[in-house]
């Protein structure tokens, strides 16, 4: 057996007193407050065994807030969360052995090698020294890190470091992963490396929960995503069920002039106006682009496939956040 | 909620914190240890023995026997409190260190009570030195001045702890030097370490004997070094022990408060 093949995470869904559809996480009206600003805005959404669960959201919308508190990291201020059953805010320490966490910001120890940083971070879980050894090597491997082992973390990449934040983030065998931006300021090939690490642990029913600005990703991975804006969730649902309920399978784009919105309108399917572009939402753009072509002068025409992208923008507004 | 109730959750899992930081003095130990052995030969030649020609003896203890007592103590407080204040606030603030930490099974008490009892390590080990050296000089009475070893972990313990609610308090890395120059220097100087507390003003001596941790210290290991006991030498170990534990439980307080939100 390939030894990147090899079970990373433990992925008998098992918990004590829990049939398998039972929630690994379960938030309902979940609520953060930071003295009178409203972080966290009540709410509520369930990730079940074996899923890939995505938060997407513009800056500051509330998606690392809403990871430290499944993390036990950062206390409730309103409504229930519970992790493995168990409410977050009282059983940090047994939740805590069970997850592996990746944070928006690498805090790995500088003074430390790959090898050592993550025989440092064992000792926390209070894992035996022999053990954790070995663990270290399979992890090291599966991320590619094997050469850098004795290399100390200022020498890597910001690629290499975010692979080892992962490799650190599964020393424990964990029940479910966290990530926050998971590839956060990587190039593309550093980018895909980690999804494929991703894949791999998502083929092996694996469940894993993780934020991003990265549609494609969220498009990628996930079994189901949300995607939060100022607090709140605005939608929930599979990358494909949102494209089709929200935009349609396919946008059909032309040149933003008053002829074209008058033939639009006659056609009575839904549109939107971005600066000199109009994007038509449609399950037909072959009968839009003639309809157009045969009824005004629409100069260019693009048609192309509905992405989460296009939900994204929709639902969030084309304005800079933040 | 129960954060501002304070329960503390102390377990193996701080020794593991410590190990970290015991792990990284000694993979840079070349650059760690020379200032300790350097700094108190240079004291005790500059000021011991020269400027203790002009000042003779002090209470019949030649000058350079009466300041050695003095320079442990000082270690003992600057090794300890600088751990807790500027490197501690660098692990919290800038390396994220505690935010690595607590997404472990560790509770924050636990990473706090780790920092402070390496705090104190850092104060046995370069008290530990400095003494060595001074064995080696002659000026301090063997075999009670081992008695210091032990003592420099407990007095440690109290330097890292007031420290500790300094880092738990300051808003940035630069207002840790008013700590450092408004309590630590003056302390430094009015403690009963270069020159007795009873040339002091009244007021001032009542002060250094009621408020100041160092005169504590400073008691203490001068009482071992010369072998002279007086009761302020009790006195002092329980002021030590005491504010200890107070600050120990305090500072983690502060921190949480400050951390968990
Ligand atoms: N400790 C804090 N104190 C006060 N406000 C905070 C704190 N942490 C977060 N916030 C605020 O809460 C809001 C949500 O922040 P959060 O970090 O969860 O956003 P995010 O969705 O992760 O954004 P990004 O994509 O930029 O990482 C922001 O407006 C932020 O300023
Ligand atoms: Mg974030």
């Amino acid at each position: 057996m390939n030894r990147n093949e090899k079970v990373l995470m433990r992925r008998d869904h098992t918990y004590t007193g829990m049939d398998a559809r039972t929630p690994v996480i379960d938030a309902q009206d979940l609520r953060k407050t930071f003295g009178s600003f409203v972080a966290v805005n009540d709410i509520s959404f369930s990730v079940f065994p074996g899923e890939v669960f995505g938060f997407l959201g513009p800056n500051g919308a509330g998606k690392t807030t809403t990871m430290k508190m499944i993390q036990c990291v950062s206390p409730k201020s309103g409504g229930s969360l519970k992790v493995f059953g168990r409410e977050a805010g009282i059983y940090q320490r047994s939740i805590k052995k069970r997850l592996g966490v990746v944070p928006q910001e690498t805090n790995l120890d500088t003074e430390f090698t790959c090898f050592e940083n993550l025989l440092v971070y064992s000792r926390y879980f209070g894992i035996p020294k022999q053990e954790a050894t070995g663990r270290i090597e399979e992890l090291l491997g599966f991320v590619q890190l094997e050469e850098k082992r004795d290399v100390l973390i200022e020498r890597l990449s910001g690629g290499m470091k975010r692979r080892l934040v992962l490799a650190r983030a599964l020393i424990n065998n964990p029940d479910l992963l966290v990530l926050d931006e998971p590839t956060i300021g990587l190039d593309p090939q550093a980018r895909h490396l980690i999804w494929e690490k991703l894949k791999v642990l998502q083929a092996q029913g694996n469940t894993i929960v993780f934020t991003t600005h990265y549609l494609e990703e969220a498009e990628r991975l996930c079994n189901r995503l949300v995607i939060m804006d100022e607090g709140k969730i605005l939608v929930e649902g599979s990358p494909a069920g949102l494209i089709s309920g929200h935009v349609g399978s396919d946008i059909v784009e032309a040149e933003h002039t008053p002829e074209v919105i008058a033939c639009i309108e006659n056609m009575g399917v839904s549109y939107e106006v971005f600066g000199d572009m109009v994007q038509i939402f449609t399950d037909n753009p072959r009968e839009v682009a003639k309809n157009l072509f045969d009824t005004c002068n629409p100069g260019h025409v693009f048609a192309r496939r509905g992405s989460l992208e296009d939900v994204f923008l929709k639902l969030t507004g084309r304005a800079l956040k933040d | 909620m129960a954060q501002s109730v304070y329960i503390p959750r102390l377990t193996r899992g701080a020794l593991t914190v410590w190990r970290r930081n015991w792990d990284v003095f000694f993979k840079t130990y070349q650059v760690n240890f020379l200032p300790p052995l350097v700094e108190p030969i240079l004291y005790l030649l500059a000021i011991g023995y020269g400027l203790g020609m002009f000042v003779g003896e002090i209470d019949g203890v030649p000058y350079v026997e009466f300041i050695a007592p003095a320079m442990v103590a000082i270690s003992i407080m600057n090794s300890a409190f600088f751990e807790c204040t500027y490197s501690s606030f660098v692990r919290m603030y800038y390396q994220k260190t505690f935010d690595a930490m607590i997404a472990t099974p560790l509770a924050l008490d636990e990473v706090i009570a780790g920092e402070l009892l390496w705090g104190a390590t850092r104060s046995f080990i370069y008290s530990s030195v400095m003494l060595v050296v001074l064995i080696g000089f002659g000026v301090v009475d063997l075999p009670l001045s081992l008695i210091i070893l032990p003592f420099s972990f407990l007095a440690g313990l109290l330097f890292a702890g007031i420290a500790m609610c300094f880092t738990a308090i300051t808003p940035g890395i630069d207002s840790l030097n008013y700590p450092s120059f408004l309590f630590i220097t003056p302390m430094l100087l009015f403690s009963g370490t270069f020159f007795p507390l009873d040339v002091l003003p009244g007021g001032l001596q009542i002060f250094a004997r009621g408020f100041l941790p160092l005169t504590q210290v400073v008691t203490v290991t001068r009482s071992l070094t010369l072998s002279t006991f007086s009761p302020y030498f009790l006195y002092s170990i329980g002021w030590i022990s005491i504010l200890t534990v107070l600050f120990f439980f305090v500072s983690i307080h502060l921190m949480k408060r400050r951390l968990i939100v």
